[in-house]
């Protein structure tokens, strides 16, 4: 694996553009240029800033530069038996730890181990005043000062260019099983919540195509004691049918029509947008690809108690005004004081998230 | 008395009903500490609002007027978070004790900030579930503090912070400004501002509504005993135990002299001539606890466990239990005076650093048990001193000073569960660079820019960081001393 330490080069193209009040559009490796608004800037490619710094298995911690391929990170734990427990999805070979975090991406075992944000326990970020500041650290506990490390992830790197992190990681499971039965979306969803109330070692759940797909992850005979429990057969090849979901090269994914993520109460009703859709993280989660406008999608999932994100656009279609939920009026301006107090030239992927931040 | 407090207490009075405003002294004084007593403080007043408008109307006030305002809950917080203001309001939550929901399908609940943290679990067991984080004062404490310190406890490894248990919170700016943050759809727009109050000791915002996750109660737990000869060989063992790929539900570590201490004080049946002793619990359902019991047995003996012995049934368990919670009482009738100490270090440092406290204590002429969450590597060193000798107060901040310092050299942190506060505020000047420093003020001034929400607490000013200084606890004013502490 190559290793490069490109801090000083960042710091100072952050100190010249902060100088310069000219933006900067920070790049990993460019997997996740889909998601987001479209950010005007010279671009500041990290993703050479490369490098798994610190793995010790028995801490459960792994610090690496932001710009480490996720892949090389993911082969690194797997040797040691261990795991990035929000399973994140890559979208692409390429994908970096940093752009991972930035996005806060989490994939199917979400709702029962907990977001990419749940693993941060550190970073070391150059902020828009071209400070290298570090916060949190590599201990499971630590309540020195505001969490400010947690705050980098789903924060798109608009309050500052992450440098490095620190993960807590996993132990693998032992087995793994994946059972799959018919059922009915309305079913299925009340099915996922009824389950999680149990004391099972649920690891994913997902419905699609009137199919209530279970992953059961732990000690064998866990495994074979809940799988009996639950009924259903078991499903063969279960590891590419999570990865299709996850990275989503499933079939599903390559309808034309723009891919909405909402994030809903995992007891919502469906929500019967005009489109076909997937139901995962135990109803947290749900995919739907549809063309209908983007405020009927938004007041639908709203009055629903959630949120809708316009994941990926429609096949060809230029990037959307605004793929994130709106803000309210006073966590708006909360938001551009808070820019203001890591970025206060605004130079740091102004934009991306929402227009002004 | 001045003429600004007594045209604050007008304005307060119209705000306020009769019984939700304290003014006078002796009503004042059970508000002038939390649970860290070396440091008491009269506030103006205390205001015990009834309902979200009036906790409004309070910050409304005190923002106009620019008078500090401090939020409590019980008041159990060991780091000073909760200290009055001498010229400001402090801002009782308590009566915001009401559950208000909950949801046994979506298996969360809402409730006030003033709802006690054990009194969750309690409501939701008869659905079969309960509220994971659990610390020592949990009989007590609420969960606006909880919300405040990030509150951990004893299985925090396995099943996460408070940070990884609050699904959603309604908080208001000092402006009275009502926030939501989070919610029960995953992943909310924008920053991540639930986590960021997370430990924020109530200088960002005043939370009026939380919800909760709820867990399903685990079919079995069970807990195991080994003894050690030595502390650096049981250092190791809870590395080995994790590395093998066990996540235990709960792994805390006692040395000799806190062993000895417990069982003088509960009789648990902890073996006496150990150099340490680990007390390691698994849950699940009855296959998995088995199959976990057999394979942490397996790991301990080739780690070098002296003994091991689990638990015959739930009440050995409790048993079991029982010595490691009255550790912190046990180890205070060793010594006139103890104090304790919240570091966090990297699990991989544990005997590295064991054996380097038990130089520095042989060094400084201090007795040291070492009492702590060995899993997640938050320790709790109780340095023995007696006030009354002259000298040994300043050589007991010394000591608690050099291992403060070790758990940074060692890449940990000088707080892992009980908060920064009063109490560690110099001592953030050694963990955190001035830029640092600088960047939580600033992130501080964009939620409260005339800094009157608990001001002087968690983050030090950088002229203070100049006339850096050490304090100390002192045993005889630790309050609630019917409360556990772990």
């Amino acid at each position: 694996m190559d290793t490069a330490d490109q801090s000083a080069a960042i710091v100072a193209r952050v100190r010249e553009a902060a100088a310069a009040h000219t933006p900067l559009m920070i790049s990993g490796s460019g997997s996740k240029n889909f998601l987001g608004r479209r950010v005007t800037g010279i671009p500041l490619a990290v993703g050479g800033h490369r490098g798994i710094l610190h793995y010790v298995p028995e801490e459960l911690v792994l610090s690496a530069r932001a710009g480490t391929p996720l892949a090389d990170i993911e082969t690194a734990l797997a040797t040691r038996g261990q795991m990035l427990a929000f399973e994140p999805p890559s979208f692409g070979t390429a994908a970096t730890l940093g752009g991972t975090i930035a996005a806060n991406l989490s994939g199917p075992r979400r709702a029962y181990a907990g977001a990419a944000r749940d693993f941060v326990l550190g970073c070391r970020i150059v902020n828009g005043k071209s400070e290298i500041l570090h916060f949190g650290g590599e201990v499971m506990k630590n309540v020195a000062g505001y969490d400010l490390s947690r705050l980098m992830a789903g924060a798109f790197g608009t309050l500052g260019v992450l440098l490095e992190i620190s993960l807590k990681v996993l132990p693998r499971p032992e087995a793994e099983t994946t059972l799959v039965c018919e059922r009915d979306e309305t079913s299925a969803i009340e099915l996922m919540n009824r389950w999680a109330g149990r004391p099972l070692p649920l690891s994913a759940t997902a419905w699609s195509e009137g199919r209530l797909y279970v992953r059961l992850s732990g000690p064998a005979p866990a495994i074979a004691a809940a799988a009996a429990g639950l009924g259903g057969e078991h499903l063969p090849r279960a590891e590419e049918f999570w990865r299709d979901l996850r990275e989503h090269t499933g079939a599903f994914f390559t309808d034309p029509r723009p891919l909405w993520r909402l994030a809903l109460p995992s007891t919502a009703a469906p929500l019967a947008l005009d489109g076909p859709g997937i139901v995962t993280w135990g109803g947290m989660q749900r995919w739907v690809k549809t063309g209908v406008p983007a405020d009927q999608v938004r007041a639908r999932t709203a009055a629903a108690g959630g949120h809708a994100t316009l994941f990926r656009p429609a096949r060809d279609a230029s990037p959307a005004e605004d793929p994130f939920t709106p803000l309210t009026p006073a966590l708006q301006h909360l938001h551009q004081r808070l820019k203001a107090a890591f970025d206060p030239a605004g130079i740091l992927n102004p934009g991306r998230l929402y227009a002004g931040i | 008395m001045s003429a600004a407090p007594a045209t604050l207490f007008t304005d307060l009075r119209a705000v306020l009903p009769g019984d939700a405003l304290l003014i006078r002294e002796e009503e004042l004084r059970p508000y002038e500490c939390d649970g860290l007593t070396a440091y008491r403080a009269l506030p103006l007043a205390v205001a015990l609002p009834h309902t979200v408008e009036e906790v409004v109307n309070v910050l409304r006030l005190c923002r106009a007027r620019g008078v500090p305002v401090v939020a409590r809950g019980a008041g159990t917080g060991l780091s000073g978070g909760a200290l009055p203001h001498a010229e400001g309001v402090v801002l009782s939550l308590a009566r915001f004790n009401r559950i208000l929901e909950i949801d046994p399908l979506a298996r969360s609940a809402r409730v006030e900030p003033g709802v006690r943290n054990l009194a969750i679990s309690e409501a939701a067991r008869p659905y079969g579930l309960y509220y994971a984080p659990d610390p020592s004062s949990q009989i007590a404490c609420t969960i606006g503090g909880n919300v405040a310190e990030n509150s951990g406890g004893v299985h925090c490894l396995k099943y996460g912070l408070t940070v990884h248990n609050v699904l959603a919170l309604e908080a208001l700016t000092i402006e009275g400004e009502r926030l939501t943050l989070g919610g029960r759809a995953a992943d909310a727009p924008g920053y991540d501002l639930l986590a960021l109050l997370m430990g924020s000791e109530g200088l960002l915002a005043v939370v009026v509504e939380a919800t909760v996750r709820l867990l399903p109660l685990p079919q079995c737990a069970r807990v195991l005993l080994a003894a050690f000869d030595s502390v650096v060989t049981a250092g190791n063992a809870v590395g080995a135990i994790i590395a093998a790929g066990v996540i235990p539900a709960g792994l805390e570590m006692m040395d000799r002299l806190a062993v000895e201490a417990a069982e003088d004080f509960v009789h648990a049946g902890y073996p006496r001539d150990a150099a340490a002793i680990l007390l390691c619990e698994v849950d699940g359902d009855e296959q998995e606890v088995a199959a976990a019991l057999a394979r942490v047995q397996e790991i301990l003996k080739h780690a070098g466990a002296r003994e091991l012995c689990v638990a015959r049934d739930e009440a050995e368990r409790q048993l079991f239990w029982k010595g490691r919670k009255a550790a912190f009482p046990a180890v205070g009738r060793l010594s006139p005076d103890y104090y304790c100490i919240d570091g966090t270090i990297p699990r991989s440092k544990l005997a590295e650093v064991l054996t380097r406290i038990a130089e520095l204590s042989r060094e400084h002429g201090l007795r040291v048990a070492n009492v702590f969450h060995a899993g997640d590597g938050n320790l709790h060193p109780l340095i023995l001193y007696d006030a009354n000798t002259p000298g040994e107060l300043a050589r007991a901040e010394a000591l608690g000073a050099a291992i403060m310092e070790l758990c940074i050299a060692v890449g940990g942190t000088i707080t892992g569960e009980h908060g920064v506060g009063v109490e560690k505020i110099n001592q953030m000047c050694v963990q955190f660079t001035p830029a640092e420093l600088e960047q939580f003020h600033a992130v501080k001034r964009a939620f409260d820019p005339a800094g009157l929400l608990n001001p002087g607490k968690a983050v030090p000013t950088l002229a203070r960081c100049a006339e850096y200084g050490r304090i100390h606890v002192h045993r005889g004013e630790l309050r609630f001393p019917d409360l556990e502490r772990y």
